[in-house]
């Protein structure tokens, strides 16, 4: 494979509405970030691809629009997908793979604020059985949750301590919605909010974007003084109806793992897209984590959760500590749809 | 291309029609069953799906390749969803395309649906959004201005879009998955079609329909064996993507810099200077019927202002020089988010000599082109019966 690396990387401070500019608004400063970043000039990029869903900015062909954030003339090379961001940086990294594209940019972004999120995202199930029941996220990831404890893939105590590390990283991140110093005693003393998920188990509701822009070869060597180099990546999907699932295990994240050959090397740390806490100890197991490895130094999902972004900012921060040298070989991962349905593995690593 | 060739060795389609009574799973199972029965091939010889459709909206599912995922057999493989305008389905077999040529994968299924009886994508199209201008009762309002104003500096008779539509519905009755079929169809009785929004008539305007298509593409060993195996393939010879900004007041929506810049890199790929001598067909995406002669001027197939002579002389019908939409085109059928990729594979089929009655005879290189939004995003690949 040709080697194309994450050298830029550019988000908002993510919060829980932010209502006075729209889409374009939001998007534009950080393309000048990444750009600038970057030492680049717009027009030394050769592929644009974004990540966003109508069903959020309640609009058909809503993304036609924000396009203009990038200022697309003259004409450029442009693609959009309906998934995270996540999977708009890995069509952008199969066009680099061709030869011809040395430099694209990926962006995406969600505002949740204008609707019920929850019941949005129950439009995403099979619209002939679970969907006329408005079945909504979080029920679903209850069930899921119950069905882990049942089981004993983990205990309570466990999603517990997933809150307190995620929102002391999130503390000490600025993009961060959520962060702060939370003990496992107190958060089990908290009230279920649908059982058995507590309000802190759960991703919160956020606005947010994120850009990033991605680099081949050479180009990424002139252009970072260390590229995060994408040395493996793989996306797997699972059955929609829940039922015919074992949903106490990520099947599909597993499978990306050892196509994106995570098993090759040390894993210095990992950010995983989890929007509920006991789906990151699913991913851990799937993955193949140890206990050594630090999981989302950025406070993860549970701590800021744009839809159709949260997943490319999990690349984007593991790039960035990469480049930073924080480590050297790092995780990064997103998923999509309900309890972890469909899933990408990617394998960042420094010079 | 990169250094992967591409193969088309199947190409699967659902009659399309007003109302497929069935689910959205069997309509996009359908076609990529037959898609996959054409290239001799199993579910499980695929190695990556990559579906496309135009807005959610339409059928009221969001993101619904995760449902769908089942359907199209891609549990427990890299499945992709593209979201591109109108430009969807050609956005999407380019994908599939980049899967095979970057190496990734030996065989991928690409597929695109539109089921429009769902809901009503005309009004779909038409929410009213705050600061933007509105849309006016769907497409058709909004290109209906781009059409006078093409009239306007051709100097084109009113009778052009006319003649387009009585080719492209004569077209749609030597193709039996086409969803209209007008046996009795004349130009008086398109000329007397309600007119919808000026000077669109009914009569020139694409139908709703419901209904999918499908590809297996492969590597060159697949293409190869498909060869020897007495099923011609057709090799992918240039693929590109344009896209421009919606509002920005210099740009020219009649002949649009995307589309123009689009043909010319995809072109140079195919090795083609003289696109009108050396391409021998062309599916374009005609959702009204004037923009096939605006597409012929912003493809480079016509010199600027021409592009209704060649429809007036025939140049365009199957006995001309230049036949365009020997299916009946998206005038005949119009599943949104697969009108597209029914472009695509429409050429394909036309070099691997597979498109029947509505067949050219010696087919060898063809041009598949789609555009979507308002005229902004355009999406084009040239295939050919020769590997590149």
């Amino acid at each position: 494979m040709r080697d194309v690396a994450i050298i830029s990387f550019a988000q908002t401070k993510h919060a829980r509405e932010i209502s006075d500019i729209n889409e374009v608004e939001i998007l534009m400063p950080l393309m000048t970030e990444a750009l600038a970043s970057a030492g680049i000039a717009k027009e030394r990029v050769d592929f644009v691809c974004s990540a966003s869903s109508d069903y959020l900015a309640g609009q058909p062909f809503s993304f036609v629009m924000s396009l203009d954030a990038f200022g697309p003339w003259p004409p450029i090379s442009e693609s959009h997908v309906d998934m995270d961001g996540a999977w708009a940086m890995y069509e952008a990294w199969v066009k680099m793979q061709m030869g011809k594209t040395d430099i694209a940019l990926v962006y995406a972004y969600g505002k949740s604020s204008p609707g019920n999120i929850r019941r949005v995202l129950s439009r995403q199930l099979d619209p002939y059985s679970l969907g006329p029941l408005w079945l909504d996220s979080v029920s679903i990831a209850a069930m899921q949750a119950r069905l882990g404890l049942d089981a004993g893939v983990f205990t309570e105590q466990q999603i517990a301590e997933v809150v307190v590390d995620a929102r002391r990283h999130g503390a000490q991140n600025p993009f961060a919605q959520l962060g702060g110093t939370f003990d496992v005693a107190g958060l089990l003393e908290e009230p279920e909010f649908v059982a058995p998920l507590r309000k802190h188990d759960c991703a919160p509701v956020t606005d947010g974007a994120a850009v990033m822009i991605l680099a081949a070869g050479d180009v990424a060597r002139e252009l970072s003084d260390r590229p995060a180099w994408i040395r493996g990546i793989d996306h797997r999907i699972e059955a929609a109806a829940l039922g015919v699932r074992d949903l106490t295990r990520s099947t599909s994240t597993k499978l990306a793992a050892q196509h994106a050959r995570v098993a090759a090397g040390a894993v210095d740390f990992a950010e995983l897209h989890a929007p509920f806490a006991h789906q990151e100890l699913l991913l851990r197991a799937a993955i193949g984590l140890d206990d050594s490895v630090t999981v989302n130094p950025s406070g993860g999902a549970l701590c800021a959760n744009p839809i159709m972004t949260a997943g490319l900012v999990r690349l984007g921060e593991a790039a960035a500590r990469i480049t930073r040298g924080d480590g050297d070989r790092a995780v990064a991962h997103a998923t999509s749809g309900p309890c972890l349905q469909q899933n990408l593995v990617c394998v960042l690593e420094g010079d | 291309m990169g250094a992967q060739r591409v193969a088309i060795v199947g190409v699967g389609q659902t009659h399309h029609q007003a109302i497929i009574d069935g689910s959205i799973a069997g309509v996009v199972r359908t076609a990529a069953q037959r898609a996959l029965d054409d290239a001799d091939m199993t579910w499980s010889d695929i190695d990556a799906v990559v579906i496309g459709k135009a807005p959610d909206f339409f059928e009221g599912v969001m993101m619904p390749e995760l449902f769908l995922a089942d359907a199209l057999g891609a549990v427990g493989k890299p499945m992709f969803r593209v979201h591109t305008a109108g430009s969807v389905g050609g956005s999407t077999a380019i994908v599939a395309s980049d899967l095979i040529a970057s190496g990734l994968h030996e065989r991928v299924l690409t597929v695109a649906f539109e089921k429009q009886s769902e809901s009503e994508a005309m009004w779909a199209l038409s929410v009213s959004m705050p600061f933007q201008p509105p849309m006016h009762a769907g497409a058709g309002g909004y290109f209906a201005p781009h059409i006078r104003s093409y009239m306007s500096r051709s100097g084109a008779p009113d009778h052009i879009g006319v003649l387009v539509a009585l080719k492209d519905r004569l077209n749609a009755l030597k193709n039996p998955y086409a969803h209209l079929h007008q046996d009795d169809v004349t130009f008086e009785s398109i000329n007397e079609t309600m007119m919808l929004w000026d000077p669109i008539r009914l009569g020139e305007t694409c139908p709703s329909s419901d209904g999918a298509c499908a590809m297996v593409l492969t590597n060159e060993a697949g293409g190869d064996a498909a060869a020897a195996a007495g099923r011609p393939p057709a090799w992918v010879k240039g693929t590109a993507l344009r896209s421009e900004p919606t509002m920005f007041a210099g740009r020219d929506q009649v002949n649009p810099q995307g589309g123009r810049d689009c043909a010319a890199d995809v072109f140079k790929q195919a090795g083609i200077s003289d696109p009108f001598r050396e391409v021998d067909v062309v599916e374009m995406y005609v959702p009204f019927s004037w923009f096939e002669p605006m597409w012929l001027e912003n493809l480079g197939f016509a010199p600027i202002g021409d592009g209704w002579k060649f429809v007036e002389n025939g140049v365009t019908q199957m006995t001309g020089e230049l036949p365009v939409n020997c299916s009946g085109g998206v005038l005949s059928s119009n599943p949104i988010g697969a009108s597209g990729m029914l472009r695509f594979a429409e050429a394909a089929m036309q070099v691997r000599g597979q498109a029947g009655e509505h067949q050219i005879d010696g087919a060898r290189t063809a041009l598949g082109h789609a555009y979507g939004g308002g005229s902004q995003f355009f999406a084009m690949w040239v295939v050919s019966s020769t590997k590149p």
